[in-house]
């Protein structure tokens, strides 16, 4: 039987599932073996059902992170966070250590929106439309807010580092990445 | 010549002379036992841990431990490699470790030394995040000690080959840090062509030089071609 693979992009910047399509004409070996469920790559919104291996990128920045991330959990048997993003909150954590910030979030939301030299922003505010979801106080990794399986480093994985590893949890085999595919960048 | 005698490391036989550290005698006969704070050219102080061993039976630090007659020296054990993972671990948590933006990945030891131990999983320790401000005052120098990992090379270069004592710690405990002796750098002596900057000094990506950036590119730096210490061992997790 096909594994069911369900994947996400939370705060990351869905260069990790760009290198998913890095592994080539070897996606058209994966298709034979997984069927995919909810996914950006089918547009599926929603789980169909259970799943075998969850693929996360991205940490939580937002409260819907969390809520994608905990039906995640709920919905995956294998639960893998991709990337450094997903690993140790990656380029987003910045936010989390501004220097000499009282208020780290607000001064990154003031830099962003109002007061940086290169903004045009007729309205002079930060968006605060209800339909956004509600940011954190701060940058979550995934392994702070679930219990997660496995972690692929890289910023993003090579094509060749999420193939391996991808074809080893399909196969149920204990692997190890080579050298020349542990990378933290 | 000095009188010499032997020890066993890992099953192997090294000769060392008295005085000799047990990584001094290891490095001598092409034995690489990985280390951080300890490099060529440096007085060895033994703070990181990274080169623990057992000999016989207890742990020492190789690169402070004088190598003794007939001992017994393990170092590429599971149990050992353990400690190591733990202490690299902890130095990626102790600091922010953002390697994606930083000029260091790729000639940067602590990351080496973590992709040598095969550190791919994730663990127990939190992120503690640290903010410290940066240090971009000189003229041709930066130091960005949220990736400091408290090694004391750039203390030793600094005192002991330039003379200047331009770095010092600072504080104790987990508040321990690297200061420099004034206000900023751009109020100390420092110079661009101090053996303190040398890019082969600060391990990691503390003790920038400016207007260079990425200036190696990804595949051709210095790890990417081999692991750091040379051939690879002890990758199992
Ligand atoms: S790890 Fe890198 S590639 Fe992946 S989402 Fe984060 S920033 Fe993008
Ligand atoms: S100092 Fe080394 S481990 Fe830390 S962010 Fe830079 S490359 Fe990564
Ligand atoms: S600044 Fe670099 S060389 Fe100095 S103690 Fe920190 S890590 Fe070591």
């Amino acid at each position: 039987m096909k594994k069911r693979i369900a994947t996400v992009s939370l705060a990351g910047c869905f260069g990790c599932h760009m290198s998913l399509l890095d592994i080539d004409e070897r996606l058209l070996d994966l298709l034979e073996l997984v069927e995919f469920d909810r996914s950006p790559l089918n547009d599926l919104k929603r789980f169909t059902g259970p799943c075998d291996i969850g693929l996360v990128e991205g940490g939580c920045c937002n409260e819907e992170n969390v809520h994608t991330l905990h039906e995640f959990r709920a919905n995956c048997d294998i639960l893998v966070a991709v990337g450094q993003c997903a690993v140790m909150g990656g380029l987003p954590v910045m936010r989390n250590a501004i220097m000499h910030a009282e208020d780290p979030l607000r001064e990154c939301l003031e830099t962003a929106y109002l007061d940086s030299d290169y903004v045009l922003n007729p309205t002079n505010s930060i968006p605060n439309d209800p339909a956004l979801p509600l940011l954190l106080d701060k940058v979550y990794t995934l392994a702070d807010v679930v219990k997660v399986d496995y972690q692929i480093p890289g910023c993003p994985p090579s094509g060749e580092t999420l193939w391996h590893t991808l074809d080893a949890l399909i196969a149920g085999r204990q692997d190890r990445l080579p050298y020349e595919l542990i990378k933290y960048d | 010549m000095a009188e010499t005698f032997t020890f066993s490391l890992d099953g192997g036989k090294i000769s060392a002379h008295p005085g000799q550290s047990i990584m001094e005698a290891a490095d001598a006969a092409g034995v690489y036992i990985p280390r951080l704070c300890d490099t060529e050219g440096l007085k060895p102080q033994g703070s990181c841990r990274v080169c623990v061993v057992k000999m016989n039976g207890r742990t020492v630090a190789a690169c402070t431990q004088p190598a003794k007659a007939d001992s017994v020296v393990e170092s590429e054990t599971p149990e050992i490699l353990g400690y190591r993972r733990d202490l690299v671990r902890m130095l990626f948590h102790e600091g922010n470790h953002l390697c994606p933006i930083c000029e260091a990945s790729g000639r940067c030891e602590l990351q080496a030394m973590a992709y040598r131990l095969g550190i791919t999983q994730s663990t127990k320790y939190p992120y503690l995040q640290p903010v410290r401000p940066v240090d971009a005052s000189h003229p041709d120098i930066v130091l960005d000690t949220n990736r400091c990992i408290l090694c004391g090379r750039c203390i030793r270069a600094s005192r002991d080959i330039d003379g200047k004592n331009v770095f010092e710690y600072v504080g104790r405990g987990i508040h321990k840090k690297v200061g420099v002796n004034g206000d900023n750098l751009a109020d100390t002596n420092v110079s661009i062509d101090d053996r303190a900057i040398h890019l082969d000094i600060c391990p990691v990506g503390c003790i920038i030089q400016k207007g260079r950036g990425f200036f190696t590119p990804i595949g051709k730096r210095q790890f990417d071609l081999a692991p750091i210490g040379g051939e690879e061992k002890g990758h199992e997790e």
